[in-house]
């Protein structure tokens, strides 16, 4: 891997660091969740729904990696995956450089501290009897902090996040709006000190100034606690913003990886320039009528052959149902990449629209 | 028609009453060592088959100010004031009882948090066709058949496999889905959504816009719609409240204050999305924070964030100012003396 090293942007050196500022925070190899379907008197399995199926990527330190895709394309299946919250069917996770469980690698405890998660569901996160502010202090606790100082931290993250500690720290998560709790979420999941924060949607309860003094939040501590983010969000003007690099998610499988503003200004993947079309107008007479969209996402129980895309697709050809289209050497560390799993960016896929001759990925 | 007018149109206007009439409305909530005053004297009029989109910070009461429209408030703590006229039904007056059978048919309510909403413990078409059943008495299989139709309607993909899961198996779109199916099961004549397509990703959330428009124009039914997403406002708002500490600080036909917008707290969470902006600047968060509810202050209650704010805005609270479109901002630097409403954009001299 070392030939095609690529030079980080910013690669302070943390005393935490296995692995030296060159190897990436997180490498995933080949992660895949296939939840059964149970059915019937004995409660056998029927069918199973392939949520995350084969998804490799890496985030390298101090990078934010954007995930976005359809709703139920398995973006939160694979960041409970990437917490151990669930059980994978296969793949490897490895952190730092040291392979996550099996008997050499890193024990789960090491990874539950490195990486944190603020989750969509706002509320059903907070515990309903705790204060919020003895709810920001509990991780400390458990860290083996004394009352005081995890107090002291708990009204100082309180502080970072917006919320006024004095006004905010005795009430209850149910006197709390719902950004007021998001909040909170995010300064609990900072208590733990993570190396890697996997924000799933969590701005998206917000409203665009408290979105934006988060969002500015996240940027700041970032910076001063030297963290790394994997960002999941809908909001597409956001991811762009916010990600070094952005990741596309189409039923279970990576569609199009590629630095943020490739991305947006050059997407590859009729499933991505398809999304990006869904961004919505400012402007209410320019509203549409029909979403661009169309058809129903098919069934993750048994999604379509060979490229998963192609029931919606505009450029269906043949060969799309019949060979699934190869994403590229997914894993090899470049800060430029840009692949896509469609046969119209592949040379000799067999597709009229495919580049006649192999180019430089 | 005018949503902000005085109260005395009941007597003479020319035009049927407007289905929806809110008047004055105050909320508070009462513990025993303070009064949170979550919303503070709103006034608006929304017709039948209209859409009221209402944007605003975090905490400014929109999510309250539904509540207390089907009266979901705990009682014995809430101080609810002021007129709530929906039909021909006084929502501050009926009695329990008739308030339960309101809820659902005369109006219901998707909530911000699509899990709450939905019984882990029941599968999607038993929660479905228990709502059909308690209201409309239907038999088991009729209800069933019901609930089939009703995710056909807001075209769940697979509804016979949907009608037996449980809300955990389903994605946030197809729960919110069901939950949308849910609230219009016993066609309700006005739908209060509460960020309904939060959690969803574009292309469903278009396809959630696009269908819920149409189900709100073919059922001529009216829709307050709470978000926070602009783009969203735009795309199906008739009109727009923009809200701030608990009043309606800006209103107005949806293309007027989404892209003409005048009250500086507009302008400001305009400025503030991330649409389009440098990455490597930061955002252009509004400064400071929102007021403490439980002591507001007398004046405009953005002035101590406001960078256009002078002496007189701390005194008073600034009336509404309301121009011939029926644009209307609550700012001492908005005036509607020829036309349009038109904002003063000096910076007020320290007194
Ligand atoms: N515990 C479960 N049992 C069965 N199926 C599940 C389970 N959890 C998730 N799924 C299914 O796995 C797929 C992926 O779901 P996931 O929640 O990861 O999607 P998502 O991309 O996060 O969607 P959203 O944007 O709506 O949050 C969906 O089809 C979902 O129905
Ligand atoms: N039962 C309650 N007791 C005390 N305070 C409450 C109660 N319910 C809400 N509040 C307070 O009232 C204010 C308005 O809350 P509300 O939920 O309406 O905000 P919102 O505008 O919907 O915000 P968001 O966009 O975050 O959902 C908040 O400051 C909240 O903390
Ligand atoms: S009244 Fe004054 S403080 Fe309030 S918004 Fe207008 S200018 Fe700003
Ligand atoms: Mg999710
Ligand atoms: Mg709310």
């Amino acid at each position: 891997m070392t030939d095609h090293m690529m030079t980080p942007r910013t690669a302070p050196v943390d005393p935490r660091d296995r692995g030296g500022p060159a190897q990436p925070m997180l490498i995933v190899d080949g992660m895949k969740k296939y939840f059964p379907i149970r059915a019937g008197v004995f409660n056998r399995k029927v069918a199973e729904v392939k949520a995350v199926d084969d998804v490799s990527f890496y985030v390298v330190k101090g990078e934010t990696l954007g995930i976005v895709g359809e709703s139920g394309c398995g973006k939160s299946t694979l960041a409970r995956l990437l917490m151990h919250l669930i059980e994978k069917d296969a793949g490897e996770l490895i952190l730092d450089g040291d392979l996550v469980g099996g008997s050499t690698g890193v024990l789960l405890d090491g990874l539950r501290r490195a990486l944190q998660m603020v989750f969509q569901d706002s509320s059903s996160s907070l515990n309903p009897r705790l204060p919020i502010e003895q709810s920001v202090a509990y991780g400390p606790k458990v860290q083996g902090a004394s009352g005081k100082s995890a107090k002291a931290q708990a009204r100082s993250l309180m502080e970072k996040v917006g919320l006024n500690p004095n006004l905010f720290g005795q009430r209850y998560p149910h006197e709390l709006s719902g950004g007021q709790k998001q909040r909170v979420n995010i300064a609990r999941a900072l208590a733990l000190a993570p190396r890697l924060l996997i924000l799933d949607e969590a701005v998206s309860a917000l409203d665009k100034s408290v979105e934006a003094q988060v969002l500015n939040l996240l940027g700041d501590i970032k910076k001063q606690l030297n963290l790394t983010y994997i960002f999941i969000s809908h909001d597409l003007h956001v991811v762009r913003y916010i990600s070094d690099r952005v990741m596309v998610m189409y039923l279970g499988q990576l569609v199009e990886i590629g630095p943020a503003d490739q991305i947006y200004e050059a997407p590859k993947h009729p499933y991505t320039q398809a999304l990006l079309a869904c961004r919505l107008s400012m402007d209410p007479e320019a509203r549409v009528d029909a979403a661009p969209l169309a058809g129903d996402p098919p069934s993750p129980v048994s999604p379509p052959s060979g490229c998963r895309f192609h029931t919606r697709c505009a450029f269906v050809e043949d060969v799309c149902k019949a060979k699934t289209p190869k994403l590229g050497d997914v894993l090899k560390l470049s800060a430029d990449k840009h692949l896509a799993a469609c046969h119209m960016v592949h040379p000799d896929s067999g597709h009229s629209r495919a580049p006649a001759h192999a180019t430089a990925a | 028609m005018n949503a902000m007018t005085s109260p005395d149109l009941s007597q003479a206007t020319p035009h049927p009453a407007p289905f929806l009439r809110v008047e004055d409305l105050r909320v508070k909530f009462v513990s025993r060592d303070a009064t949170v005053r979550a919303v503070n004297g709103i006034s608006f009029n929304l017709e039948r088959g209209k859409v009221l989109c209402v944007i605003g910070e975090s905490g400014s009461g929109k999510s309250v100010m539904m509540r207390s429209l089907l009266r979901l408030h705990p009682k014995k703590r809430t101080v609810i004031e002021g007129t709530m006229m929906v039909g021909e039904h006084d929502i501050g007056a009926v009695s329990d009882r008739a308030m339960t059978q309101l809820r659902g048919s005369l109006i219901s309510m998707v909530f911000q948090e699509p899990m709450t909403a939905l019984d882990p413990l029941y599968t999607v078409g038993d929660q479905i066709a228990e709502t059909v059943r308690r209201h409309e008495g239907l038999s088991k299989e009729a209800a069933w058949a019901r609930a089939l139709e009703l995710l056909e309607l807001v075209r769940v993909p697979s509804p016979e496999r949907r009608l037996k899961a449980y809300p955990h198996e389903l994605s946030g779109g197809l729960r919110q889905r069901a939950v949308i199916a849910m609230a219009l099961s016993c066609r309700p004549s006005l739908l209060l959504a509460d960020e309904p397509t939060t959690a969803l990703d574009a292309s469903v959330q278009i396809q959630i816009l696009v269908l819920l428009r149409k189900i709100q124009q073919e059922m001529g039914m009216s829709m307050i719609f709470v978000t926070h997403d602009l783009g969203v406002a735009a795309q199906i708002a008739d009109q727009v409240a923009v809200m701030y500490a608990g009043r309606i600080i800006e209103y107005g036909n949806a293309r007027d204050v989404l892209l003409n917008p005048q009250h500086p707290y507009t302008k400001a969470m305009l400025a503030a999305t991330a649409k389009d902006q440098d990455r490597n600047l930061p955002l252009e968060a509004i400064a400071g924070n929102p007021p403490d509810l439980r002591a507001l202050p007398d004046g405009c209650s953005f002035a101590p964030r406001c960078k256009y704010a002078g002496p007189d805005c701390i005194v008073t609270m600034p009336p509404p100012v309301t121009d011939i479109r029926g644009h209307m901002a609550r700012c001492f630097k908005v005036e509607a003396a020829d036309g349009p409403l038109a904002f003063d954009e000096r910076v007020a001299e320290p007194a």
